[in-house]
């Protein structure tokens, strides 16, 4: 393997400097943390640089972190350089009163539903997105299901009755 | 644009509105699952497509916030649920990965053969709808008995068939019977006969090849940047293949190649599946062989001796103490879970099946994401289908392998 993390991480670090805020390698993967303005800009630079060739989105996805204050959601990217078979987890946080980040349908077509999912459950608003509306679940929906603060219904309530369904 | 596709936009009714609007789907015999595409028609050729999923959504990675790991297993057999133990074994695999059990060798090879039999059994059900969806419905119905044999199989080693739920964190709940072999050894003996007289059927057929080649391809360029995966991906010809790039579950030991395509089209796609279809055959065969070959004491090791995770025997519950304790532990969801982040993916039935799985030290994941193939490189489906005719996009869809259970989770 000729493209190993610290290549990665010297690349990166040159190019954008301080923008990257944090880097981590758990379980085999490199991941790094990126200003959340930059995401594209580092995507991008990813996507182009023929030396890095992370050309492949494999995921994108969003988390909520209720206890991080003035960051609370996070979108996660794992791109794949499939020539070298690396790949490399990217994560932006972003505040939840102002959850903007640029999307990435200008480099990936497949990035066009799973932003439109992670809009769908943590309300993520991606600028620039060709067509950003629920996919999952029903358009009426108000509210961005897979944060936090919505629990699942207690299993011990015994409040409801309900002769089918009922416990 | 054409004189035909300028008043696609005029309301309904519009006395200048030259296309017709068509509903293909949620609920339509040729989707072969609950989605919705809204065609712009000129005559019989499609204008515009428009794709809706979502219709059995399930909340999944919701749910999954609340259980423990192992009660994981029984939402992750329902989203491919053609081949729900590869979701399973994909599932384990990522627990251990978390958690750090080591498999002993037999528990691999036991996870390649029912891994590559649910391999057959989903490639199985795609092509043999593709014929269905060409005409001929004879391959469907024929092909469907030896799927039954599979089903068997899982029947036997785990005790249900469709949504398995089989294995446990470390290996499996018990070890295979002497019947499980007679099975899968009966398998290997009839299948690939049938299996040859279904690829007579069709990959000559006049007929086949000419509703199959040409339509509903699509370019390398195009399929890697929409993120396409498993087979659709190598029928375009891009030799990825999670077995091989990232080896997991020992698959570096079975030799096997990776079949591709070039066009990318119905037929590529066919005949990937097809010769992958063989490929597992073979693994099956070699998986059965090695796992013939550990005798005395090592034939009776299905799991890896880790037991804060692996549940134990019902027998030493009641004999024994530590078993107690561990099962009352691991059952009440006491043990708690390393904080971690990681992401393992497995060669699914229809592509790379992903789970990104964020804990923070509790009893239950703190996120989990499923990365489901086909919610992916279905969203290709439009671009696809885009000024073909309608026939060959009912073609289209079936030769993707959309599983609607894995698209909205």
């Amino acid at each position: 393997m000729s493209l190993s993390h610290e290549i990665i991480k010297e690349k990166l670090n040159s190019q954008f400097g301080e923008k990257i805020l944090h880097w981590e390698e758990s379980y085999g993967m490199l991941a790094a943390t990126v200003q959340h303005d930059h995401n594209l800009k580092v995507l991008t630079f990813l996507n182009d640089e023929p030396s890095l060739g992370f050309q492949f989105l494999t995921d994108l996805t969003g988390v909520h972190y209720p206890d991080r204050k003035g960051e609370e959601l996070a979108v996660v990217y794992h791109v794949h350089n499939l020539k070298e078979n690396v790949r490399l987890r990217l994560k932006v946080f972003v505040p939840i009163e102002k959850p903007d980040v640029y999307t990435a349908t200008g480099l990936f077509s497949g990035a066009n539903w799973m932003e439109r999912e992670t809009y769908d459950f943590y309300g993520v608003n991606f600028i620039g997105h060709p067509d950003l509306r629920r996919v999952l679940n029903v358009d009426e929906m108000d509210y961005f299901p897979l944060r936090k603060e919505y629990p699942l219904e207690d299993q011990t309530r015994i409040d409801k009755d309900d002769e089918m369904f009922g416990r | 644009m054409t004189s035909e596709q300028v008043n696609i936009n005029l309301p309904e009714g519009s006395i200048e509105k030259k296309t017709t609007r068509l509903n293909l789907g949620p609920t339509h015999p040729a989707t072969h699952g609950v989605f919705q595409n809204i065609l712009e028609m000129d005559g019989e050729r499609i204008i515009k497509a428009e794709s809706t999923v979502g219709y059995i959504h399930r909340a999944f990675e919701k749910i999954a916030e609340r259980r423990p790991l192992y009660q994981i297993t029984t939402l992750t057999d329902r989203l491919n649920y053609c081949s729900a133990p590869l979701n399973n074994m994909g599932w384990h695999l990522t627990c251990e990965k978390l958690l750090g059990v080591k498999t002993p060798k037999r528990v691999d090879y036991l996870r390649v053969i029912i891994m590559e039999l649910s391999r057959i059994s989903d490639h199985l059900i795609c092509n043999s709808i593709v014929g269905v969806d060409t005409g001929a419905y004879t391959g469907f119905l024929y092909v469907m008995q030896y799927r039954e044999l599979i089903y068997e199989i899982y029947e036997e080693v785990c005790g249900s068939r469709l949504t398995t739920n089989m294995g446990r964190i470390g290996g499996f709940e018990r070890n295979f019977s002497e019947t499980a072999f007679r099975k899968v050894e009966k398998f290997l003996e009839e299948f690939p006969v049938v299996w040859k007289e279904f690829e007579n059927l069709f990959n000559r057929n006049r007929i086949f090849i000419e509703r199959t080649v040409g339509t509903g391809a699509i370019s390398a360029e195009r399929a890697l940047n929409y993120g396409f995966t498993g087979p659709n991906l190598r029928a375009a010809g891009v030799d990825y293949d999670v077995r091989v790039h990232s080896p997991y579950s020992s698959y570096e030991d079975f030799d096997f190649i990776i079949p591709v395509g070039k066009t990318g089209d119905n037929y590529d796609r066919f005949m990937v599946r097809n010769e992958e279809i063989w490929q597992s055959l073979s693994i099956v065969q070699q998986a059965y062989q090695k796992v013939q070959a550990f005798k005395g004491t090592e034939a009776d090791v299905y799991h890896a001796d880790s037991p804060e995770y692996y549940l134990p025997a019902k027998a030493d519950v009641y004999t024994k103490m530590e078993a107690l304790i561990y099962h009352f532990k691991i059952v009440m969801g006491e043990t708690d879970i390393p904080a971690g982040e990681v992401y393992n993916s497995i060669e699914g039935g229809n592509g790379e099946l992903g789970f990104y799985l964020i804990t923070d030290g509790g009893r239950a994941p703190f996120r989990l994401h499923f990365r489901r193939p086909c919610f992916i490189y279905y969203q290709a489906y439009a671009e696809i289908i885009k000024d073909t005719m309608l026939s060959d996009a009912v073609v289209t869809l079936s030769s993707l392998n959309l599983i609607a259970g894995e698209m909205d989770a």
